[in-house]
């Protein structure tokens, strides 16, 4: 992992590398084609071109806004609600055995 | 029958002149005639929509009918409903028969609604045309060349054709709105929070809302009343006592100040836009409200605010989909990442990918404060404009949007000009604000124009008056397309 460093030469430019969209395609777990990274790069470029206006803007001492009505989470007593339907559940799963979603072996 | 209001309808059914079982019948015969055409449903089971009409009509008879008891409502299919294929209009869910009921879905039930069918709408709710729907593009129903706008455009156009009495919508960037629009039909996006959004396919949680679209403001505030509501299983579920939506429908607007934003008149709308919102804007001056002047020096900024925020939360709320507890999996795979990376590849379809892409990006190591924080603090300052117009006036009126229906394939290969066409619904879900978009003419090429309506927060009840006082007045909203 390269360590964060503000490179803001990179954010307001917006262009991104081939190896940039690649990395990118990884972490959210998408598989592209050499051809789809391209057509996807200058994509985003085009659309971080759009964002760049934002740039620009002061917001100095302005706090993030998340939701408009600025709520504190809820509680709730810590007690059970729902029942178990696994088999309901289970029945939409691509494969199932014994109760268990199956999925490639993960440890060897 | 098929222009009937809801409020006749629910009359009729409980004078008994006609069953729930014969409406439901009527309206799955006129789906099965113009759905193939304008590809308004991804889902239609009249097995399962007779079994709820004749429950209806033993409650018809018992005399325990509600409002909207016996009356068939089609609902988007980005609502979960138990045992009724939910596809979001995407292949990763091409086969998920939902184990259980959105919230509002349960309380259609309640209500005592036939489920008419599952409405197509673009992939995750990501498309402003219906064209990103992996289940084919709907069809307008007033030229069946253009798109119906998006993304709730199988409920639009459902409405539009008269397929259903009323149907539901979800709105993250205007997708009741501009649809509506460009249908020439009514629609309204509630504040934030007012209905809840368990069992609502996620896309952009802090934005995602839902709300009705139908003929009328009378037929959307009776389907208000039974969509609000607070919902624990909703963690942004807003706990306020329930409101009769109706109770204002039929005041008077005399005293009205309708503030104008200088920056939705400004250039990028159509001429023959501008003269139908100019007309309507006359036709509340006779109605008896004055006009203010007002400025949202903020809101151009939402495009780009949006383009940020909403991918980045989808592409969070997207990771839920690899393959493994349901939903589309690749035929082939080797290793655990390889079936995520191709299940995902090909369960996606273009756009979705592109915005999970961009979110992925903005969320990123070392540049999340460049751009999902800035994005954030500029949202407050698109919200705090708000603030100060409403210190001048009670609503905000100017174009839904900046066109009407644009032909299909239009805007296919260019994704910036199509997030263009969201410009003046975008701010009002940054600032979680309640908007509705109504009927108020026809502009080029006889398509319909939208009138955009923005309210206080909380103030459906006024919006609802607002529109239902300008129906009563002219008869854009009553209009039916041709030849259907």
């Amino acid at each position: 992992m390269i360590p964060y460093q503000p490179c803001l030469n990179i954010v307001f430019a917006m262009s991104l590398s081939t190896q940039d969209v690649e990395k990118v395609a990884r972490l959210a777990r998408l598989a592209m084609s050499p051809s789809e990274i391209e057509t996807s790069r200058n994509q985003l470029n085009g659309i971080f071109g759009l964002i760049a206006e934002m740039q620009a803007v002061n917001t100095d001492g302005v706090e993030p806004m998340s939701h408009s009505q600025d709520l504190a989470q809820r509680l709730r007593e810590d007690k059970v609600t729902e029942s178990n339907q696994r088999e309901a559940f289970q029945a939409v799963a691509p494969q199932v055995e014994q109760g268990l979603f199956l999925v490639p072996k993960v440890i060897e | 029958m098929f222009e009937s209001s809801l409020k006749q309808l629910g009359d009729a059914l409980r004078a008994k002149n006609i069953s729930s079982v014969e409406l439901t019948q009527s309206y799955l015969d006129r789906m099965a005639k113009l759905n193939p055409e304008l590809n308004a449903f991804i889902t239609i089971n009249p097995e399962m929509s007779l079994a709820q009409a004749k429950a209806a009509d033993a409650r018809l008879a018992a005399g325990t009918a509600d409002a909207l008891t016996g009356i068939p409502i089609a609902q988007k299919d980005i609502f979960c409903a138990k045992d009724w294929l939910t596809t979001c209009g995407s292949k990763m869910l091409h086969n998920f028969v939902s184990p259980y009921d959105a919230h509002i879905i349960s309380q259609f039930n309640n209500a005592g609604a036939i489920n008419l069918g599952k409405t197509n709408m673009d992939e995750f709710a990501m498309g402003s045309s219906n064209e990103t729907s992996h289940y084919g593009p709907v069809k307008n129903p007033w030229d069946t060349a253009r798109v119906p706008g998006g993304s709730s455009g199988g409920t639009a156009a459902a409405v539009a054709a008269r397929l259903c009495a009323a149907a539901t919508g979800t709105d993250t960037g205007g997708s009741i709105r501009q649809p509506a629009a460009l249908c020439g039909i009514s629609g309204l996006k509630p504040t934030y929070g007012v209905c809840s959004r368990y069992g609502m396919i996620a896309f952009a949680s802090s934005l995602d809302q839902a709300g009705p679209m139908g003929r009328s403001a009378e037929d959307l505030a009776l389907m208000m009343n039974v969509m609000a509501g607070f919902d624990e299983r909703d963690s942004t579920s807003l706990q306020r006592d329930k409101e009769d939506y109706a109770r204002d429908l039929n005041k008077p607007l005399t005293g009205l100040r309708i503030g104008l934003p200088k920056e939705f008149f400004a250039e990028g709308m159509g001429a023959d836009v501008a003269k139908a919102i100019e007309a309507a804007i006359a036709e509340y001056k006779k109605l008896g409200a004055t006009i203010v002047d007002i400025s949202l020096p903020n809101s151009k900024l939402s495009v780009p605010v949006y383009y940020v925020l909403a991918p980045a939360e989808a592409s969070s709320n997207l990771s839920r989909f690899d393959g493994v507890r349901y939903g589309y999996r690749a035929p082939e795979y080797g290793d655990l990442a390889d079936m995520y990376e191709k299940s995902r590849a090909q369960g996606f379809g273009a756009e979705v990918q592109r915005r999970i892409m961009i979110g992925t990006y903005v969320l990123s190591h070392g540049y999340y404060d460049a751009y999902y924080i800035k994005a954030q603090r500029i949202r407050r300052l698109i919200a705090q404009d708000f603030v100060e117009a409403y210190k001048q006036c009670d609503v905000i009126m100017g174009p839904t949007s900046p066109s009407t229906a644009f032909k299909l394939g239009e805007k296919g290969d260019d994704p910036v000009q199509m997030y263009l066409s969201d410009i003046y619904t975008i701010a009002v879900n940054l600032a979680g604000l309640p908007g509705m978009s109504i009927p108020c003419g026809f502009g080029d090429n006889d398509m319909p124009v939208g009138l955009q309506i923005i309210g206080n927060y909380f103030d459906e009840a006024r919006m609802l008056n607002v529109a239902h006082q300008y129906q009563l007045a002219t008869d854009w909203h009553s209009r039916a397309p041709k030849g259907l």
